[in-house]
């Protein structure tokens, strides 16, 4: 049983990575999407918080939502894998469940 | 029909946004379902069933009651994350007392709150088949 978690809100304006990090269990996987996808850049308020959680979970970037910001793939935070929408749907696919932190 | 682990987690405040409102009215919805439905409240939504709650003067319907009335819906799990209360200078006394009767023990009134840390919320969470997120 493996949860997928979304997170879609920028860290630097809510709690919502922070509070899904440390809420998420070893196995799970977390994506990035639409503001939540800023706190991947490499040197971010926040990127320690990925890099230690990238211990236990698997951590994805919406690449339709990062080039929407201008932020190329090769900014991110080492360790972390882009997806694009299709890859999206396959994540939904292989996990049992999914949650949203709003 | 098998039954399901459904976990509702609120996680915003009341009347700021409409979030928790939106979250009871689905939760009253799947009380019909007879699925086993736990609530979890974190972050802010435990602001969501504090105490003395009085939104008659922004014109909004105080809704803090409906929580109350859970338990005749038979749903009696609320779980009430530590870290979040203490974060936030709050208290178990400064929530709300949301009870059922206990049809096992003689109908006996009891607590339908319980507070975990949050590692345990992180396994409450595991441990659950379908997640509303609010």
């Amino acid at each position: 049983m493996s949860m997928l978690h979304i997170v879609n809100k920028s860290p630097f304006e809510r709690n919502a990575l922070a509070s899904c990090l440390s809420h998420a269990s070893k196995g799970d996987a977390v994506l990035l999407i639409e503001d939540a996808v800023l706190g991947a850049v490499a040197g971010s308020q926040v990127a320690h918080l990925l890099l230690s959680a990238l211990a236990t979970q698997a951590i994805y970037v919406l690449s339709e939502d990062l080039a929407a910001r201008g932020m190329e793939p090769n900014r991110l935070v080492k360790g972390l894998q882009v997806v694009d929408y299709s890859g999206f749907v396959d994540l939904t696919v292989q996990h049992d469940k999914n949650q949203s932190w709003l | 029909m098998a039954v399901k682990k459904f976990m509702y987690v609120n996680r915003k405040a009341p009347y700021g946004t409409v979030y928790a409102l939106e979250s009871l009215e689905v939760v009253l919805i799947a009380a019909a379902f007879e699925q086993e439905v736990t609530l979890a409240f974190l972050d802010d939504g435990v602001y969501q069933i504090v105490r003395n709650q009085n939104p008659k003067l922004l014109g909004m319907k105080n809704f803090s009651s409906t929580y109350k009335a859970l338990g005749d819906y038979d749903i009696k799990q609320l779980y009430v994350e530590r870290e979040s209360l203490i974060e936030r200078g709050l208290t178990e006394d400064d929530l709300m007392d949301i009870t059922y009767e206990d049809e096992g023990d003689d109908w006996a009134e009891k607590s339908s709150l319980t507070i975990v840390s949050r590692a345990e919320m992180a396994a409450l969470m595991a441990a659950q088949d379908v997640m509303f997120s609010f």
